[in-house]
This record gives structure tokens, sequence and C-alpha cells, in this order.
């Protein structure tokens, strides 16, 4: 899967900034992202995904540091760059009373793939998109999950060496999800660089790396494997019991326990020595009179990597604040 | 700068327009009801104004003076009264608005003193028919009273070659008939124009922008000056099609006679188009809702075109300061074109000073247009 992914990086950012004012949007932001590598970009809304994404399509002019896509300056000269990218806008952005075909053909002739090439191009972001025998129908009557699919087919019919899509998935019924990740993952195969912003967390697990936002700043950046070893400074339990809030409250104050959170109907408990405390939890528990179902040691998700990751660093600003 | 997305952007205008019937249907129906509406509503001519006559001597002089009050058509004798207060009651009551009285030694004083005076009472409520009528009035009386003087001259015995009065002679050229409406309706057909035009452009980006299309479209790699002329393109073709509606109502319809050639018509009309285009379509790029970019537009074309165009109020008499301002309004000159077209026929050469400006207009606006859209979000 990391085979073909070599030379320059694609996409760099150096300590990007943008400021709106007063408030700090995206802060001292740095990563890249390489040739046929799909980046994910994680976090709750309003983080300040969408905000890095316009600078890298050259809409926003960041406050400081530099942006690099396919090795020119965004900045410095944006229209450049605007002929090696598809992007997709986290509002869906074609023209809804146009035609599925309409809409191909216009962002055809914008991007002036050549004609001969057109309705071959066309064809294959019809069939990409699942939407032959519906070319002639008005993009307002397609569902949502073939609307994002065709913004997709809009976004490579020039065949772009870059693409970001911007939370491509939201709104989309969990089956189309899957299906736009496949497509994401074949066009990163042909060598298409893809930066794709996503606030469902699960969605991280597709993604070749994951940098995860937080209050505009990347709090970590690595591959779902990595971030799951090393972002997390402690092991993670899971606990079933019949009392949830009184357990939650009772083990939040055990000893050596880092965090505490509820996930579905157990908790899972971030401790610092995983042996140490499936021997002292049971003990603490059954001193309070709570009784426990079943404790034992888990993998942890990357979601609770994030959940915690967030916490942390949210944690932490408070502090400083 | 690249046809094919030029090409691009009209052909999805055009789709646009088309799969909207009701901006089409405003686009061609409202030039169609402006002109009719405009066209039968604006008219500064005087005819059949009511009178009521009070003749106090009744003599055969008398009441040949009252005759070529009747004789015109711009008056309608509808009373006679026979007291002052009579009089008095059909100027009150709005009955008559204008009231003829003559004295009852009318035919005395004229036979003996060659003069008489005639009272006009007027209802000024409406000054400009007020004035308007008065002028009429007074030209009947002097008329008469031109006839009287030679048949009393006749009658002392002296040869009419004796007393040549200089003459005026006037002859009115281009709107022979004196007709306000053949003077307002070429106006109007700017005013419409202006209108329509400025009001077709000012959605196009503020709607992209307003229902999110916008932020792809920066995205790509096209260029403002390709946007603006593949958006106005599909338009102008529009304009066309509404100056089309404006011109043949005002020449078969309303009559008012066309002596121009078509072709310089056809030349002075676009570049009027895409001088109203061009501002519509700035005042998109400028505001980015669609409500405040076509107030704006109404704003800035309807009110400088009615009352700065010289399209009913005539610009050399208004006051200095005024008419340099109306150099800055571009429907000055398409209404003065237009207005030579129909009545004077006048060439595209001798159109040139006007042509000119409307060039410069439109250069400048399309300039300041294309350099006022941002490819950027912030």
């Amino acid at each position: 899967m990391n085979g073909d992914r070599q030379g320059d990086p694609e996409i760099v950012a150096e300590d990007l900034v943008k400021r709106f004012g007063s408030f700090i949007a995206v802060d001292r932001v740095s990563f890249s992202v390489a040739r046929g590598e799909v980046l994910g970009f994680l976090g709750p809304n309003g983080a300040g995904k969408s905000t890095i994404i316009r600078i890298l399509c050259g809409l926003l002019r960041p406050t400081a540091g530099r942006a690099l896509v396919a090795g020119i300056d965004v900045a410095r000269d944006p229209e450049r760059v605007r002929e090696r990218i598809g992007y997709m806008s986290q509002k869906f952005s074609l023209y809804r009373d146009l035609s599925v075909e309409e809409n191909l053909k216009f962002f055809g002739g914008i991007y002036r793939v050549p004609r001969h090439d057109l309705p071959e191009r066309m064809r294959f972001a019809i069939d990409m998109a699942g939407l032959a025998g519906r070319e002639k129908a008005l993009v307002s009557t397609l569902a949502g999950g073939w609307q994002q699919r065709l913004a997709l087919g809009c976004a490579v019919l020039h065949r772009p060496p870059i693409l970001f899509l911007d939370e491509p998935t939201s709104g989309v019924e969990p089956t189309s999800r899957r299906r736009f990740w496949d497509l994401i993952h074949s066009l990163a195969a042909e060598g298409v660089s893809v930066l794709v912003s996503t606030h469902y967390m699960d969605e991280a697990e597709y993604c070749h790396r994951a940098a995860l936002i937080n209050q505009g700043r990347l709090i970590a950046i690595g591959s779902p494997e990595e971030l799951k070893r090393t972002a997390l400074r402690g092991e993670l339990l899971l606990l079933e019991c019949e009392t949830l809030g009184p357990t939650l409250a009772a083990v939040e104050h055990a000893p050596g326990i880092l965090d505490c959170s509820v996930f579905g109907s157990a908790l899972h408990v971030l401790v610092a020595d995983a042996n140490q405390s499936l021997r002292d939890l049971p003990v603490h528990l059954e001193q309070k009179n709570l009784p426990l179902v079943r404790l034992r040691r888990i993998h942890p998700s990357l979601e609770d990597v994030f959940v915690q990751l967030i916490a942390i660093d949210s944690a932490k600003r408070r502090v400083a604040a | 700068m690249k046809f094919r997305r030029l090409k691009a952007i009209g052909v999805k205008e055009i789709l646009q327009v088309w799969r909207d019937p009701r901006s089409l249907m405003i686009a061609l129906l409202l030039p169609f009801t402006q002109m009719l509406l405009f066209g039968y509503g604006v008219n500064l001519d005087l005819k059949h104004l009511p009178v009521c006559t009070f003749d106090r001597e009744g003599s055969q002089l008398s009441q040949d003076l009252l005759k070529r009050f009747q004789a015109t058509q711009y008056f309608n004798i509808v009373h006679n009264a026979k007291t002052y207060a009579e009089v008095k009651a059909a100027i009150d009551d709005g009955q008559c608005g204008l009231a003829i009285v003559i004295p009852s030694d009318f035919s005395e004083r004229l036979n003996d003193l060659g003069t008489a005076p005639v009272q006009a009472i007027l209802d000024a409520t409406d000054d400009n028919t007020a004035n308007i009528a008065f002028g009429y009035a007074a030209a009947i009386v002097e008329g008469y009273s031109n006839d009287v003087e030679v048949t009393w001259m006749n009658r002392q015995g002296k040869a009419l070659q004796q007393i040549q009065p200089m003459v005026v002679q006037s002859r009115v050229w281009f709107n022979e008939d004196l007709e306000s409406r053949n003077f307002i309706i070429p106006g109007l057909v700017a005013m419409i124009m202006a209108l329509v035009g400025a009001q077709l452009t000012s959605l196009t980006i503020s709607r992209e922008w307003e229902r999110g299309t916008m932020e792809l479209l920066v995205s790509t790699p096209v260029k403002p000056i390709e946007l603006m002329l593949g958006k106005l393109a599909p338009y102008l073709v529009l304009g066309w099609l509404d100056a089309a509606i404006c011109l043949v109502l005002a020449a078969l319809w309303f009559g008012v006679p066309y002596r121009g050639t078509l072709f310089a018509l056809f030349v002075t009309t676009s570049l009027f188009l895409i001088v109203v285009l061009s501002i519509g379509y700035l005042m998109s790029v400028l505001i980015r809702s669609q409500v405040g970019a076509s107030q704006i537009a109404l704003l800035v074309t309807m009110l400088p075109t009615t009352l700065l165009s010289g399209y009913i109020f005539p610009i050399d008499q208004m006051p200095k300061v005024i008419q340099g301002i109306t150099y800055l309004v571009y429907s000055r000159y398409y209404v003065s074109i237009v207005k030579d077209l129909f009545l004077k026929g006048s060439s595209l050469a001798e159109l040139s000073t006007p042509i000119l400006f409307l060039v410069v207009y439109a250069s400048a606006v399309m300039l300041l247009a294309a350099r006022a859209f941002r490819k950027r979000l912030d």
C-alpha cells in the first residue's frame, strides 16, 4: 500500500497560520502529503480543517507560513496550482439546476479537458459515481451519496495529481461512505495525492496517515497503527458494569487511573499500568459496593485515541488560559 | 483568455436561465408591460381640456372668439355659465381647468378702441397643465385679435399693404406634430433597457455565492475576464430581445417615426446594453447577496436614467452643476442617440460623440468589474 509513495511531497504546509480578526483559526500547522498518499484530516467541527484546505487551494491567504502544492507556492501563483488540483468543498457546490452530464461538460470546459478525451472521461466519472442511465437527471433530484460521488467525478475529470476533499462523506449514508472511500483509494493507487477531511473518527482507519486537528492546531499525525501505539500514554481497559454513573465516578478517583470515559454501555479506562489496575480496580469497586461484570484489557480504536488526545489537548489549553 | 472556458460558462448560464422560467418571463414581460404603462401614462400633451365660458355680452364677436376655443383640439367647452358664481363653482370642483370670461362691453371697446380685455381663470393646482393651457388660450386670443385688427384696418379704409406686421413663420422639424410622445418614448426605451439590463446581470454572481457554487468555481483556473464575458454574452442576447420588444412597440404600436438605419440602432443599442449589463455585473461582484445586488442595481440605473438622462427633463434646462453631473450618466448618451435616430435619422458618424462616450463607459465599467472580482473567499 505504501510502495509507490516516493519523491518530493506533493503537498507541504509549513507553519501555516490563519487569523480572522482576533480568532486564530489555524495555528502553526505543518505537514506534508506524498504522491499517492491519502492523508486524513480529523477533528471536531470548527477545528480548522476546512480553513487549511482552503489555504492550500488558494482560496484563503495564510496570515503566516507557507503552502506548497505540486512544488508551487500557493500564495504566489495560485492559478498554476489550480490547474493541478481537484477540490470538493464542504458545501455541495455543483449546479443543482443542471443535469449530471451538463455539470461534467461544464467542468470539462473550465479545465479544458482535451475534446477528444472528454466523452471517455465523462463516461469514467459517470460510472465511478454509479450514475449510468441517469446522465440527463437534474442534480437536484439525486440523493446525497450520488451527489457527492458526482462532485468527486467533477473534481477528477481533468485528472489532477492532487485532490482536496473537504468532508466528502458528511451526510452520506454508511454504505455509500464505504464506497466513497474505495473510490478515493483507487485514485490514490493511480498516484493521486489526496487530502481528505472528515468528522467521522472511524474513517481515519481508511487513511494512510491521519492528522488530528483541534482548535486550529495539529495535535497528532501518523499512520493509524502508529497513532494507536504511541499517542496514548497508557493502556486501555474495558469495564462493563451494572451502574454506569456511580461506577464512572468511583473509577475516576481510583489510584493509577489516567482517564475514564463512557463508551456505549461500558467504560473505557486509561491506566498507567494495565496489570496493576486489573488487580486493583475490582477491589476498589468492591469496597464501594459497585458490582463489576467484566474487566479486560483492549486494544484502543482510533476513536479512543482521538477522544483521549482531544481531551488532553483541551485540558492543556484551559490550564494555559 | 481561453474561448473554451468562456463558452462553457456561457452555455451553463443559458441553461440556467432557460430552466428558470420565472426570471425568463420577467426578462421578457417587464419591458413589454413597462413600455405600455409608461407609453400611455407619460404624456405631457394637453388635449380636450374642459373649459367653462362666461359670455357677458353674447354678441356675434364674442361668440366668434369662443367658437375658436371650441374649434381646437386643446379645449372642450363643457359649460356655459350665466353667473360668476357658476364660473367659480366649475373651477372649484375641478369640472373645468380653464374659464374664459368676456366682458359685457367687449364689442363696443373693440370697435371704438380696437382693443378689449378677455379674462382667463386657470386652475393651477397642476401648474404644468395650467401653463400649457394658458399658452394655447393666449395664442387663440391673439390669432383672433389679429383677424379683428385686419378687419378694423379694412374698415378704416387703410390698404393692407401699408400695415405689414412682421410675421414669424415657424416650421417644426423632426417632431412635426410636436407630440410629446414622440419625444418621450425613445427615452423610455433607454430607461427600460437600463432597468432590465442591469437587473438581469445583477443576480448572476451573487447567486453563485449564495448557492455555494462559487467556492468551487474560484478553485478552478477560470479567469475573471472569462467569467465576466461568459456571463455577459447570454444576457446580451436576452437584452437584444428586450430592446427589440421596446423598439418595435415604440415604432409600430406608438407610431413614433423611425428615420435612422437599423444598423446604427443595432450598434448603439448593443453598446448601451454592454454598459448596463456590465453595471449589473459589477454590482453582483461587489455585493454578494442577490437581493442587495438587485436593489443597488435598480438604484444606479433607474434613478439617474429617469432624472438626469434628458428622458423627460431636458438637460439644458437644468442648473449648470447638475448639467455637469449628467455627463456621468451613461443613459444620457443613449437617450440622445435614440431620439436622434428615431426623429432625425442621424447617421453613425453624426452620433460619434455619444457613441465614443458609451465606448469609454463600457470599457471602464468592464475593467472595473473584471478587477473587482477576486478569486478568494476572504
